[in-house]
């Protein structure tokens, strides 16, 4: 391994978390984020437990020694600053907010870790995945994402994305969403999505998802199935992301195949 | 009859008694004046004896429950609380609350004792104001007001005359007078000697933890007493006008 | 007094269908109402059955809750600052509830929740007795509240942060400011039962209350049993406060703003402050309701930045008015 660049990378991030396990070469990646072994978000938790965990902060970092961090842009920018100022080399990825977006994603880490041959293989996969997905252009469904504390998400969010290429049509697009934004209950209700995609709820209640329990969006998940069906496979812009375009897709089809029965 | 009957009452507050062993009866037709010193326990034994502070002995009052001492018993006490702007004529009316059932309207018949106590206390001008901001003697006198409507065979009030201009002291010490000649009694503490003179049938003086003397306004208002209890002299007489009774000096 | 009863009603009914017909959906008023009592409106009527009319109701059953509950407690403690959400009484019981959520104890029993809010409140209501009482004045009182309402707040973010679920950490604002947003039958059902019980407690009160206008000697030697008024009033507030915080979260300056405006035109006479202060509490809160949805209707503006925006300069001039007591 004397020839492949960093040899010792901490992710700090979930999303790079996974692209770095997809992509790193064996004993390339020091440490991922705790939150990579968290099953409700991680589409990776398995194998993050083969890593040591860091929880975003500078010091733990810093006496890992790395020689190169990956960041999320949202990871702390203080942290970053001072990783910086402690002459740790940090590169920082921006979310995804698209299919494009993950290709993008997944070229720049094989860039970062020099693994572009991996990244090459990785992104072919993926594309062929893509291809076979096969989605018939007939009948496009209305759904509707919809989230904790009532958030939905527009056409140019990697979830609407994910809608999209599974050939569903988002109510959000018809209401005017572009990116997320809170949907209140009684504008959700009066669109009257044939399909309802929920996110899967954090064990120990809160209130925020309280209202993927109110009996309107209990309703409209009945009458049109899907549900709570998002998981960690949407969170990232990962090849992860095309389990849950098939997902839903198959909701799709199960949904036509009722109504046309009907 | 007795209306109240206080056997060997003794009150401590704070490991400090107040006074020991008092021992007093109150018939109908009694207008009662309580006499002492600051601090002698006039306002802990009017308390004691209702049964509102912890004492040892036995007060009829304090036996009673709470309904029942309310029908007996109407009590002023010296702190003037109106805690809200509440019109005089429903301040006075409050006394009617042991009366009635849990309604909230006065009857006619009620609204009658209403009326005579008003009248009582001259507060007819002041039926609509609002109590809480009235002056300090007026709020006195509403308060007097509020417990004649309670219309109790007794009442007793806590330095009622304090605060008031000389007409008023005069004319409510008369309302006490005039309660007992219609055979009700009061039980006053006062400070002024004066009026206890002219219109209390009878005193109750205490001093030095106790009861100094319990009898007629001339007997008590004597010059070994007074020196005794407050350390005065006085000019004490009989004349053509009823009895004028005077501090001169600290002894 | 019952023209005054008369106004208020027609009020609470006035604003509760212009609830009806307000929400971000764009609907006319008419079809709204329609869809009431009509099933052939499809998804309006599920809008307004499932959304706007249990909002509608909580809005009317918490607003009386809590004018109700600032009416109580003024009159016994004979203090016009007194009111649950200043004085920690609403704080302990969201802490309560919280505590509730995050245990899985609201999951697991049907009232969990409120009860738990209610041991919260009652807590709340214990201390600032306690710790103010009749006699402790205004200062005690406002000292109490403070350090009540800093403790609560301090432990509900602390359970809430300790929460495995990432989006209870951000839930302590709505637990500090309110909101109806979003609430179901469910939740009336929740509240209903401890408004109700609590609401019949502090009406029976009137009586005691109205005595102890002339202070607490006065008020016993009239016949009123105070201890028995404190304990029906601890509980009687905790069962109100606790149940409306359980599900709308601390709603602030209700008991404070509705008895002050109200007290002049029921003459000052706390009996008929109860019943005035109810319907009231029932208004405020609904314009509250109101004008968080007309106003920013995607933001969900919690209903604690309107009452106290209402509340919080009247409290101050309240202060000044009473500063003489403070001292």
């Amino acid at each position: 391994m004397a020839d492949a660049g960093p040899s010792r990378v901490v992710s700090m991030n979930l999303c790079t978390d996974q692209l770095a396990m997809l992509l790193a070469a064996p004993g390339q990646l020091a440490s991922v984020s705790y939150i990579a072994r968290d099953t409700r978000a991680s589409a990776m938790a398995d194998e993050a437990m083969a890593y040591p965990i860091n929880h975003g902060l500078a010091e733990e970092i810093y006496l890992l020694q790395p020689d190169l961090v990956i960041a999320g842009a949202y990871s702390t920018f203080t942290t970053t600053a001072m990783l910086r100022r402690l002459g740790v080399p940090v590169v920082v990825f921006q979310p995804a907010n698209s299919l494009s977006d993950v290709r993008d994603r997944i070229k720049k880490m094989g860039e970062v870790l020099e693994r572009e041959a991996a990244a090459a293989d990785l992104l072919a996969a993926f594309d062929r995945q893509l291809a076979a997905l096969d989605i018939e252009a007939d009948g496009r469904p209305r759904a509707a994402l919809y989230s904790a504390n009532g958030y939905t998400s527009g056409p140019a969010s990697l979830a609407g994305q994910i809608l999209e290429a599974a050939g569903l049509a988002n109510v959000a697009a018809e209401l005017g969403y572009d990116r997320s934004g809170r949907m209140p209950l009684e504008v959700l209700a009066m669109a009257d999505p044939d399909l309802l995609v929920g996110t899967t709820p954090y064990p120990r209640a809160s209130r925020s998802e309280d209202i993927l329990g109110h009996p309107v969006v209990r309703h409209l998940a009945a009458q049109g199935g899907a549900g709570q069906i998002r998981d960690a496979d949407w969170v990232c812009g990962t090849p992860h992301v095309l389990r849950a375009v098939e997902t839903l897709a198959q909701e799709r089809r199960d949904f036509l195949n009722r109504e046309r029965s009907e | 009859m007795s209306l109240l009957s206080v056997r060997s009452l003794s009150v401590t507050l704070r490991n400090r008694p107040v006074f020991r062993d008092v021992s007093f009866e109150i018939g109908p037709g009694e207008f009662v004046g309580l006499l002492g010193p600051n601090g002698a326990g006039k306002t802990s034994l009017m308390r004691a004896s209702l049964g509102l502070i912890r004492a040892d002995g036995d007060s009829s009052l304090a036996q009673m429950s709470a309904s029942d001492r309310a029908r007996a018993v109407a009590w002023m006490p010296q702190s003037r609380e109106i805690a809200w702007p509440i019109p005089v004529e429903r301040l006075v009316a409050l006394g009617r609350l042991p009366h009635l059932p849990q309604g909230r309207t006065l009857p006619p018949a009620e609204q009658a004792y209403v009326d005579r106590a008003i009248e009582r206390m001259g507060l007819d001008a002041f039926r609509g104001r609002a109590a809480s901001r009235l002056s300090g003697g007026e709020q006195a006198r509403a308060l007097i007001a509020r417990a004649l409507a309670q219309d109790t065979p007794l009442l007793m009030a806590d330095e009622p005359a304090a605060g008031l201009d000389p007409a008023h002291q005069i004319s409510s010490m008369q309302v006490f007078a005039d309660l007992a000649a219609e055979g009700r009694s009061a039980l006053v503490s006062l400070h002024d000697l004066g009026l206890a003179a002219r219109h209390c049938t009878r005193l109750i003086l205490m001093a030095e933890g106790g009861i100094l003397a319990d009898g007629p306004p001339a007997e008590v208002l004597s010059t070994e007493l007074m020196a005794q209890a407050f350390g005065i002299s006085i000019w004490h007489r009989e004349t053509e006008n009823g009895p004028v009774f005077q501090p001169l000096e600290v002894l | 007094m019952i023209r005054l009863m008369l106004f208020l009603s027609g009020t609470v009914v006035i604003l509760f269908l212009i609830a009806l017909t307000a929400g971000p959906a764009d609907v006319s008023a008419r079809d709204s109402l329609a869809a009431l009592f009509d099933d052939s409106y499809g998804p309006l009527s599920l809008v307004m059955w499932e959304i706007r009319l249990p909002r509608a109701l909580l809005a009317v059953i918490i607003g009386a809750a809590l004018g109700l509950a600032g009416a109580a407690m003024q009159g016994y403690l004979r203090n016009p600052l007194a009111e649950p959400g200043l004085i920690g009484v609403s704080s302990s019981a969201a802490l309560g509830a919280v505590i509730a959520i995050n245990t899985g104890l609201a999951a697991s029993a049907t009232l969990g929740l409120p009860f738990a809010a209610l041991a919260g409140a009652l807590m709340g209501v214990f201390l600032v007795m306690a710790l103010a009482g009749p006699q402790g004045g205004s200062l005690t009182l406002i000292l109490a509240g403070i350090a009540i309402s800093a403790m609560a707040g301090a432990l509900t973010s602390l359970v809430l942060n300790l929460s495995p679920n990432p989006f209870a950490a951000n839930e302590i604002v709505f637990w500090m400011m309110g909101s109806l947003a979003d609430r179901s039958f469910v939740h009336v059902g929740l509240v209903l039962p401890f408004a109700v019980v609590g609401a019949v407690i502090l009406l029976s009160l009137g009586r005691g209350l109205d005595a102890l206008t002339l202070g607490e000697d006065a008020a016993q030697t009239m016949g009123v049993n105070l201890k028995r008024v404190r304990l029906w009033l601890v509980l009687g507030t905790a069962s109100v406060v606790g149940g409306a915080t359980a599900v709308a979260g601390a709603i602030g300056f209700i008991g404070l703003v509705v008895p002050h405006i109200l007290r002049p035109l029921v003459q000052g006479q706390p009996s008929r402050l109860l019943w005035a202060s109810a319907l009231g509490g029932a208004i405020m809160l609904q314009m509250a309701d109101i004008a968080v949805r007309l106003i920013l209707p995607s933001r969900d503006l919690k209903l604690g930045v309107v009452t106290a925006l209402v509340g919080a300069p009247l409290f101050l001039h309240l202060i000044y008015k009473t500063r003489k007591g403070l001292v």
